[in-house]
């Protein structure tokens, strides 16, 4: 048990520090980076819960797609290459210190309150929980409606991309 | 007979990282001296490759790698150091995680993962990271515009991949590709069990998608604009010198390989040939896949060595508008076919 234990702190320090890395990095790229970092060890941390499947499905959709489309965007847009361009700064810091301070007190509060006393047993019905098998059935059986709901939304904004990109 | 000996997880991760190692660095050697030294040469009637060391030019190969090793490791002054020098190992970081869930034998797998198939593809996708890495830190226009280039493009390929793969997972009813292999070999075509059913011929259409959307995925020939040399004097990689660049070039030839060595894995059937279980698979299993993924590399090379190269829009019109529709509707074909029969 304690294995978990060691590994789980191993990561969530490493996360944090990327995540540090994120808000402090003067270079939005390097922002980025330090965000691949902190979406990988989030996945590491579902393979520790035995939840494979989701743990691939973040390797794939976040770092493989939504950080790629954030690199080229920031490249696009305004691509700080080179040592000398204008580098990110914010004078709200300690502002923004404050609310994360709250927002962290506000979350550790609520998971303590609402899952302090609980065990996960790892073992077979846990691996057997997170495989794709069991995902596919919970989703397609006990939550098909949820599922459709977020499905028409997507594609409500898929088409409402399509529209406004259109120049006609 | 047993094959299996007793020893500690250590050592078999010692094992199992060494053989990945090293397989995908043989690899890509045996597909650069193949099909890019020998195969172009032969093709395109290109002399130069054909004359060191006498015979066959043997030599040239053995030639690359001096030179690469003696080149003067070159930085750009207003480039971004750690990202730079990162971003090589990004990529060929992402080569070597695809070939763990390869099965070679029965019981030759690095890890058989449940998600096996997924695994591969997510990893995979890592890759366009390490390059707009290379592109940005560059500090060099026509590198950036080459990254963004590659990521419009990996992007927009990815789905057909995914798309292709599906129909054979439906087929098989599993992720694992050990268990793809097997269904493969157990399998049945309308009744018919002489060869098994390499998924080939009941999921061409998966296949053909399957190969158009890697060849995108590798950035070569037709889909080459990233490295595009007459333009972008290669992109993303025009910085880079000696062993960073054979970095890059391993990480492109590695992972043709493992993309080979999937596409054999899907749709040929992998280790698996008639007639061959057990301890022979086992033995044999390594020989047989390593055979189809040279037939299915020797078609991508093929293409890579004869068609020109697209443009951007041509590009992205042939993925959004040709190959995800084939795909889906290839999926929902297989689907019903699957419930019917």
């Amino acid at each position: 048990m304690w294995g978990q234990q060691v590994v789980f702190w191993l990561l969530a320090i490493a996360m944090g520090a990327a995540a540090i890395g994120v808000v402090r990095s003067r270079d939005v790229v390097h922002s980025v980076l330090f965000l691949v970092v902190v979406l990988a060890g989030a996945a590491a941390q579902y393979i520790l819960l035995a939840a494979e499947f989701v743990a691939w499905v973040q390797v794939l959709i976040y770092i493989g797609a939504v950080v790629v489309l954030f690199l080229f965007g920031v490249m696009l847009t305004r691509s700080p290459m080179g040592h000398d361009s204008n580098r990110l700064d914010n004078d709200q810091r300690w502002a923004a210190g404050v609310v994360a301070l709250l927002i962290f007190g506000v979350l550790t509060a609520l998971l303590v309150d609402a899952f302090g006393g609980q065990q996960i047993n790892f073992g077979p019905e846990l691996v057997a929980q997170g495989s794709p098998q069991a995902i596919g059935s919970d989703l397609f059986r006990t939550f098909i409606v949820p599922f459709e709901v977020v499905s028409m939304l997507l594609l409500a904004a898929l088409v409402g991309a399509v529209v406004m990109a259109r120049k006609d | 007979m047993m094959l299996a000996l007793e020893i500690g997880w250590g050592t078999t991760l010692a094992i199992k990282t060494l053989v990945v190692l090293t397989i995908i660095p043989l690899g890509a050697l045996i597909l650069g001296y193949t099909f890019l030294l020998k195969m172009m040469s032969h093709m395109q009637s290109r002399l130069g490759p054909m004359d060191p060391g006498g015979f066959h030019g043997w030599f040239q190969l053995v030639g690359d790698g001096l030179k690469f090793l003696q080149k003067e490791d070159i930085m750009p002054a207003q480039a971004d150091r750690k990202v730079f020098a990162m971003a090589p190992a990004v990529v060929v970081l992402s080569t070597f995680l695809i070939f763990a869930v390869i099965p070679m034998g029965p019981d030759l797998v690095v890890e058989n993962l449940d998600v096996g198939i997924f695994y591969a593809l997510a990893v995979s996708s890592l890759s366009v990271v390490g390059v707009l890495m290379a592109g940005w830190s560059s500090a060099n226009k026509f590198a950036l515009l080459s990254a963004l280039r590659s990521a419009a493009q990996l992007i927009a390929y990815e789905l057909p991949l995914l798309l292709a793969t599906v129909g054979v997972i439906i087929q098989a009813g599993t992720l694992n590709l050990q268990e793809i292999v097997l269904a493969q070999q157990n399998g049945a075509i309308f009744g018919w069990s002489g060869i098994g059913d390499p998924f080939i011929l009941t999921q061409f259409v998966g296949f053909t998608l399957f190969l158009v959307a890697a060849q995108a995925e590798l950035s070569q020939t037709p889909f080459d604009m990233p490295v595009a040399e007459s333009e972008l004097v290669s992109g993303y990689m025009v910085e880079y010198t000696g062993f960073r660049f054979l970095f890059f070039f391993i990480g492109e030839f590695g992972t043709a390989f493992a993309f080979a060595a999937i596409a054999a894995t899907l749709f040929l059937g992998g280790w698996s040939i008639p007639g061959v279980t057990g301890d022979m698979a086992n033995i044999l299993g390594p020989f047989v896949l390593f055979a189809k993924l040279m037939a299915v590399a020797f078609l991508m090379f093929w293409v890579r060595f004869t068609y020109p190269r697209l443009r951007e829009d041509q590009l992205q019109s042939l993925a959004w508008k040709v190959l995800i529709p084939i795909g889906l509707i290839n999926i929902l074909i297989t689907g019903i076919l699957k419930v019917a029969i």
